[in-house]
């Protein structure tokens, strides 16, 4: 017992939280984490691309009813957090028969609310591309569907790749509440490896890697706003 | 008179309480220049955009080509309107070859080949053949308008229509779009052309509307609006642009 007392102080900083010899044990089960992390992150990014693309153009040009349903939506999805909706998802749902993987469950909450935030952005940019674009596609008498695909949504995505960009850094980073449903994400294997080890290396390993992988992708997001302010003079 | 292929028929248009239009009557020929001047805010830019249904008017009737529009009504003979804008509007992420051909293309059903032929003729007419894979905004104020107005003729429209042209642009400019207007109207092709350029008027148009406070208050030949003007409204606004 002394021994081991005595033993504690002489375990430095770089033992606890930076082990090199815990690093390179774990390093593989964080590895397989980070793939689960970006396939979820991916997944939820392209589905709330999709569903928000979707909703802004109910929203902006459906008749009453749909145009309603798309706000509620956006707005109910923009205010549940996505920690109590990914419990909702994942426990409660299977009391009235929907059983979902936690990969299932974890892609739906992250994109259910990332194509609500997303909506938004496209709203936006759609509002933000002139009238006068919209009237010279009516006056050259393209359809409804042409005048967005050929003339405003071109420019509307051009506007909204910077908020669009930092949704996606927002979804990647909520990747992590899917350890909550026993997802093996980037978070979860971590803090698992950090009970094998006894060692919290392993959770430090994550945060470097986490902002390893999005950092990149923050500052991309400066060089647009940048590059699209440039433009716009 | 030739056959009609515009008719309006005692148009209202109000903006909430304000009323732009009040019962307008217009009827214009096949092949006819009709040029619509008048202050601003007197309902001039109003009543081409009521035209080809940019604005929708609230009452009356509007015929194009025998068809009504508007009111609810979905017609396919207002892709034989075009309409060349004040601000150009060209689609600033398409070169100005692909601004030309889309038209054909996604309306006509023309190949892009087909359309991009069509378009290289018609850029060749305005004198922009250099210009065919740079983007609008490589374009000066003059070139873009050219660009627009043969946009609108790779439709083949029988009726164009020129909201404002060269308002835009700078006075060194103004001459270039001019002239291609100019000889535009030697082409048979209806033009209805809303301006404050009285010398084109008094030199291309075969009848001139004057408009004030949302009506048509005089129209007749160039001669006789420009030489004897009959209501003291014209002659004031034909003064206060022609003095200096």
């Amino acid at each position: 017992m002394v021994t081991n007392v005595e033993a504690l102080p002489v375990m430095s900083i770089f033992d606890t939280f930076l082990n090199w010899k815990v690093f390179v044990q774990t390093l593989p089960l964080l590895l397989s984490g980070l793939t689960t992390t970006l396939t979820l992150g991916v997944t939820a990014i392209v589905l709330g691309f999709i569903g928000g693309l979707i909703l802004a153009l109910l929203r902006l040009y459906a008749s009453s009813p749909l145009r309603q349903i798309a706000v509620a939506y956006i707005d109910i999805f923009r205010s549940i957090p996505i920690l109590v909706l990914l419990v909702v998802i994942y426990y409660a749902l299977p009391f009235v028969g929907l059983r979902l993987s936690p990969f299932g469950a974890a892609a739906s909450a992250l994109s259910l609310v990332s194509a609500a935030y997303s909506a938004e952005i496209f709203r936006a940019g759609i509002e933000a591309v002139p009238r006068g674009q919209f009237e010279a596609a009516r006056a050259l008498g393209l359809s409804p569907w042409r005048r967005m695909s050929d003339v405003v949504l071109p420019q509307a995505l051009r506007i909204v790749i910077p908020p669009i960009t930092s949704n996606s850094i927002n979804v990647m980073k909520d990747t992590a509440l899917a350890s909550v449903v026993a997802m093996p994400d980037l978070l979860k294997q971590a803090t698992q490896a950090q009970a094998l080890a006894a060692n919290p290396t392993p959770l430090i390993s994550a945060a470097i890697i986490y902002i390893l992988i999005l950092m990149p992708l923050v500052r991309l997001v400066g060089v647009f706003e940048k590059r699209l302010a440039v433009r716009g003079r | 008179m030739m056959r009609p292929i515009i008719e309006m028929k005692n148009v209202v248009k109000s903006f909430g309480v304000f009323k732009a239009l009040h019962g307008v009557d217009l009827r214009v020929g096949e092949g006819e220049i009709v040029v619509v001047i008048g202050p601003s805010g007197s309902g001039k830019s109003t009543l081409i955009r009521c035209i080809n249904q940019l604005e929708e008017h609230n009452d009356g009737e509007i015929i194009v080509d025998g068809a009504e529009v508007g009111r609810g009504r979905k017609s396919t003979v207002l892709t034989e309107v075009g309409m060349v804008f004040q601000s150009f509007n060209l689609f600033p992420h398409m070169t100005v070859l692909r601004n030309v051909a889309l038209g054909p293309v996604r309306v006509r059903g023309l190949s892009w080949g087909a359309a991009e032929e069509r378009a290289q003729r018609l850029l060749t007419r305005v004198g922009l053949e250099d210009h065919v894979e740079k983007y609008p905004a490589q374009l000066s104020g003059g070139q873009q308008q050219r660009v627009g107005i043969a946009r609108a003729l790779a439709m083949e429209p029988k009726v164009l229509l020129f909201d404002e042209p060269t308002s835009a642009l700078d006075p060194e400019m103004v001459g270039e779009v001019l002239d291609v207007m100019q000889q535009l109207a030697k082409t048979g092709v209806t033009m209805v052309v809303v301006t404050h350029e009285m010398g084109f008027a008094r030199k291309v148009a075969d009848r001139v509307v004057f408009m004030d406070g949302g009506r048509i208050v005089e129209e007749g030949p160039p001669d006789e609006i420009f030489n004897s003007p009959r209501d003291p409204r014209l002659r004031s606004f034909l003064q206060a642009v022609l003095s200096h």
